[in-house]
């Protein structure tokens, strides 16, 4: 495999292909809007479905020969593709991978196909627009996860925020205006404060004889020169837009919103990839940016505290919540606490746990908001208190939700509970107070996870509409199936992942714990 | 090549661009009152004008890529006059395509309307030109004069001549504040030439006199009337929601930028040295223009006026880019009014759009499932929308608008690092009222009664879809209009006066 990907020279292509599958699909279906005639309602629903699924199997197949010509051996960019953009600014279109970018691409592209098809008959309106933005949607994530350019990155953040607003704002449930535009406010003012960041690094990285400077990821790491006051604001610049987006306690309160209305794969997307890239962000230019900012005792305690925080008040507001969709929405809080930990502990295997967590939330909160959807679907309600005993009429459901639940909530044989418990060990290590506290939260999982399946699933049938509920369909079946794999796979055989991505966990851990002790070393030079 | 612009015939070779557009409009203007008064007439009259601007950009770019250069004189010849013609003169198309349209919807077989704005037009680059006071005063009032009449020219709408007395009173005060101050400037330099004027400031005696003092704060509050800042800017909420849609484009775009492009001739060259006392005034209207304009926008509910406030704010990001008062302020500030004009402009051509015939429907409620019946229009509408905000991608070159501007305030000699903050913060405000059309058009069920807009007629059809486009692709690609715009810069002569007579016109 290595070698035939080396022989179509793989790597020199892949990346910017990855970004340009998607926009060429939404472009086949811009031009087959308009050859069609019709109103892109439900008459343009079998061929829209058609091509964007098609067009994300390619993605996906494509994105696949990553897996291979990874090479985990070292942690430099790879797969890197360097191209002018704006010359005057010094920006370029500047895309490379390692080992924590690869996992979310393929997270990525695995996740999108899936929710096309589990979007397949319930988008009944405007039907073909909907495929279009969910392939713009897609480019914007891709980017994100690949840019090493801060410029070309922040284009590309701000890419995936409109197609979704609208996916929230126009397909969303019925509260669908409030949620979209708080939705959209959130994320847009967070970035406008990184976009001054970013600004301001790249004045300050400027070349004193020719005034020429770059918006380069690495270039920026060697030539910004900023005082430790400066950095402290600069990464509080960041780690709101960051922060947001995780999101961490206090500023989640968008969320279970945009969640709950989104339809069932912007629910997916959001929770499998969008909840990433503000944790992607932290371990990408956050922390290696600004590692003596990060890594000040206060504002790491601040950080884990919030951290911790949210672990154990999603799990609290989530066992209280009536709707299904909003206890998920919740339980994300609780779990990318969980990755916030693990970043901030700043052990190898505590950010390797983090980075688990975030590959493995992605499958289980997304096959959960899948088998809701399904659900709501079938009776067009997502309140527990409808449901009761169907595990009798619906067998084949009430196994996959048992078993995506089960490993949302960690159990050993399933991939959540290498993530957490990796985080757990790694930050015992360092922070053994706040991951105590964090232990608390896999036991509130049990218990909000384990409730809501047990009056869905097991409690007496005694609802007369829920005695004729059909059970999953082929289609259904096959994403359930998909998912099924991997949460298994992962779960007993972790070891070719973590491989992956032991190298650049490792290189970043070094890297901010050399710049803060650079910063401390130095200070106690000055003391001297 | 050189002109030496003492000499009257290289004098109107430099101003060859100029006096086409000047000539043409007098020879439309006979064809049209020989012809008779009806629509198809000002149909061809309209046709014909578009043909002229684009020849007159085509004199422009030749002198552009022969890289003229003059004597510092009356008027300047240097890229940054080139390049807000072009601009003015894209401006300019973009009125006429529409005002063609207009002209039939409306039934208003009006042909002297494509000829007011050509006239307008030609003020507008004498603006962009003059580098003598004198010269600015003669390009405002030959610009003025023709808007008023352009604001009235739907002789039946009482709202329409309401904006037409409006404009016309507040301009003709703003017209005396400026010509004082220019009086008054005269008086403490002794000359009009703003070269002149940068080199006679920088003696002590003249920089501290009360009469320079004076003099400047009544050119800002000239100036300040006509770019509508704050708060100078009551005018034109009710202007521009009276005036002809097509006219009320024209002004918002085309005439603040070549105010605008004056004004900042004027900083650079006549008064250089930031950081000095009336730098502050400056700064606090730029400052009171980004929050009062944005502010006051929420609240509106008609979208002619939210588009009216949202330039009132614009004009107050432009200020930055004039405070900033560098070479990137420069390059930022034609760069932002590129982006601008295509994008307040292709609004207001939907905004007409979904208000003919009789320029009704123009509430932000009546956008409201605008993309069930016409899914291209609001979507292009949409970026619009999104480019006013600023936003990457979908608004297009709105984004690098504003960033250019910001990282041109933060580059500056003194940073102006709060003015790039609220410029940051008023731009998140001002989503509220560009996403509420965004809302509408997409999100909101139509209304049962509500009239599908009239099929649109050929050129608003290309205005609207070519702006689009190009904010989309400009956004995407910008490296090559940045680079226009970082080389396009005024060309600044400080002469130390041998002596008087220091120019020509003041000589005479």
């Amino acid at each position: 495999m290595h070698d035939f990907l080396a022989s179509i020279g793989y790597n020199s292509w892949v990346l910017p292909a990855l970004l340009l599958i998607p926009v060429a699909g939404a472009l086949i279906l811009v031009v087959q809007g308009a050859l069609a005639k019709d109103d892109g309602g439900l008459a343009a629903a079998p061929a829209a479905r058609w091509i964007a699924f098609i067009t994300f199997v390619v993605e996906f197949v494509v994105s696949a020969g990553l897996w291979w010509s990874f090479d985990p051996g070292t942690s430099a960019w790879q797969a890197r593709v360097t191209l002018e953009w704006i010359q005057p600014w010094g920006a370029r279109f500047d895309v490379g991978i390692d080992g924590i970018s690869l996992f979310m691409i393929l997270l990525t592209t695995f996740l999108m196909p899936l929710s096309v098809l589990g979007s397949w008959t319930s988008v009944r309106v405007k039907v073909r627009s909907y495929y279009e933005l969910m392939l713009i949607l897609t480019t914007g994530m891709l980017g994100v996860f690949m840019a090493l350019d801060l410029l070309f990155f922040y284009v590309m953040w701000e890419l995936m925020l409109v197609p979704m607003y609208f996916i929230i704002g126009v397909w969303g449930g019925e509260r669908r205006v409030y949620a979209s535009i708080k939705f959209f406010i959130y994320t847009f003012l967070g970035s406008l404060l990184m976009l001054v960041a970013i600004l301001y690094l790249w004045l300050h990285a400027q070349n004193v004889v020719t005034h020429q400077s770059s918006f380069g990821y690495d270039y920026l790491m060697q030539h910004a020169v900023i005082g430790s006051r400066e950095a402290l604001w600069l990464f509080a610049a960041f780690f709101v837009a960051f922060a947001v987006k995780v999101p961490m306690f206090p500023l989640h309160t968008w969320l279970p919103d945009a969640h709950t209305e989104a339809p069932t794969a912007g629910s997916v997307i959001l929770a499998g990839i969008m909840l990433k890239m503000g944790t992607y962000g932290f371990l990408r230019f956050a922390l290696p940016l600004f590692p003596d900012a990060s890594m000040t005792s206060w504002v790491r305690s601040i950080i884990l505290g919030l951290a911790v925080i949210g672990i154990i008040y999603g799990a609290l507001v989530s066992m209280v919540q009536p709707d299904f969709k909003r206890l998920v929405a919740y339980s994300s809080v609780s779990h990318l606490g969980f990755v916030m930990l693990g970043i901030f502990a700043l052990t190898l295997q505590s950010v390797q746990g983090a980075l688990m967590v975030m590959i493995n939330h992605g499958i289980s909160t997304g096959a959960l908001f899948l088998l809701i959807g399904m659900l709501y679907e079938r009776r067009h309600t997502r309140l527990l208190s409808a449901y009761g005993g169907i595990a009798r009429v619906v067998p084949m459901f009430a196994v996959l939700l048992t078993l995506v639940s089960l490993s949302s909530i960690g159990l050993p044989g399933t991939n959540g509970f290498v993530g957490e418990f990796l985080v757990l060990i790694g930050a015992f290590k360092s922070e053994p107070i706040f991951a105590f506290i964090a232990t608390l939260g896999v036991i509130l999982a049990a218990c909000y996870l384990l409730w809501a399946i047990q009056r869905i699933l097991y409690t007496p049938l005694d609802k007369p509409e829920n005695e004729h509920v059909p059970d999953l369909n082929r289609r259904e079946l096959g994403i359930m199936g998909a998912l099924a794999i991997v949460i298994l796979w992962i779960g007993i055989y972790p070891a070719p992942v973590l491989h992956r991505m032991e190298r650049s966990a490792n290189n970043l851990v070094q890297q901010v714990q050399a710049g803060a002790g650079q910063r401390t070393a130095s200070a106690a030079m000055g003391a001297r | 090549m050189v002109f030496d612009l003492s000499q009257a015939p290289q004098l109107a070779a430099a101003l060859a661009p100029d006096l086409l557009l000047m000539g043409g409009a007098m020879l439309l203007l006979l064809v049209a009152v020989w012809r008779a008064e009806s629509v198809a007439t000002a149909r061809s009259i309209g046709v014909l004008s578009i043909a002229l601007c684009v020849a007159t950009a085509a004199v422009i770019v030749w002198m552009m890529t022969r890289g003229a250069t003059a004597t510092p004189e009356i008027i300047a010849v240097d890229d940054f006059r080139w390049v807000t013609d072009l601009i003015v003169l894209v401006g300019t198309i973009i009125a006429l395509a529409l005002a063609m349209d207009y002209a039939r919807d409306e039934s208003l077989p009006a042909a002297e309307m494509f000829v007011l704005i050509l006239l307008a037009s030609a003020g507008m680059m004498l603006l962009a030109a003059a580098r003598d006071l004198i010269m600015v005063f003669l390009g405002i009032e030959l610009m003025s004069i023709a808007v008023y009449v352009l604001a009235g020219l739907n002789r039946r709408s009482s709202r329409s001549a309401e904006a037409a007395l409006k404009y016309f009173l507040l301009g003709a005060f703003s017209t005396g504040f400026l010509l004082y101050g220019i009086a008054l400037i005269y008086g403490a330099t002794g000359s009009t030439d703003l070269g002149v004027i940068g080199a006679a400031i920088t003696s002590q005696s003249v920089l501290t006199s009360p009469m320079l003092l004076i003099g400047i704060g009544l050119l800002i509050v000239g100036f300040g009337f006509k770019v509508s800042a704050v708060p100078f800017h009551m005018w034109a909420p009710d202007v521009y929601e009276g005036a002809p849609t097509p006219i009320s484009a024209y002004m918002a775009a085309a005439v603040k930028a070549a105010a605008f492009a004056a004004f900042f001739r004027i900083w650079r060259e006549a008064f250089p040295s930031a950081g000095l006392a009336w730098h502050l005034p400056l700064w606090w209207l730029a400052m009171v223009t980004m929050v009062g304009g944005n502010l006051i926008a929420l609240a509106q509910k008609n979208v002619k006026r939210m588009l009216a406030y949202s330039s009132i704010a614009h004009a107050g990001y432009l200020l930055v880019a004039v405070v900033a008062s560098n070479e990137a302020g420069t390059a930022a500030f034609l760069f932002y009014l590129l982006s601008y004009t295509l994008a307040t402009m292709g609004a207001f051509a939907v905004v007409m759009v979904v208000g003919t015939p009789g320029e009704r429907h123009q509430e932000i409620a009546d956008f409201a499932g605008l993309w069930q019946v016409r899914p291209w229009l609001a979507s292009c509408m949409a970026v619009f929308m999104l480019a006013l905000l600023g936003f990457p991608v979908f608004g297009g070159m709105g984004f690098f608008a504003k960033w250019y501007v910001v990282g041109a305030a933060l580059n500056s000699v003194s940073p102006q690092t709060h003015l790039a903050v609220a410029l940051v913060i008023t731009s998140a405000i001002s989503a509220g009222y560009y996403l509420a059309v965004v809302i509408a058009m997409f999100m909101r069920p139509r209304a049962d009664n509500a009239p599908v807009p009239r099929r649109m007629g050929t050129p608003t059809a290309l205005v609207i879809g070519l702006a689009a486009v190009a904010l989309l692709v400009f956004g995407i690609v910008p490296g090559r209009l940045v680079d226009v715009a970082s080389h396009s810069m005024p060309d600044i002569h400080h002469v130390k006066p041998a002596g008087p007579p220091m120019s020509a016109l003041t000589s005479r």
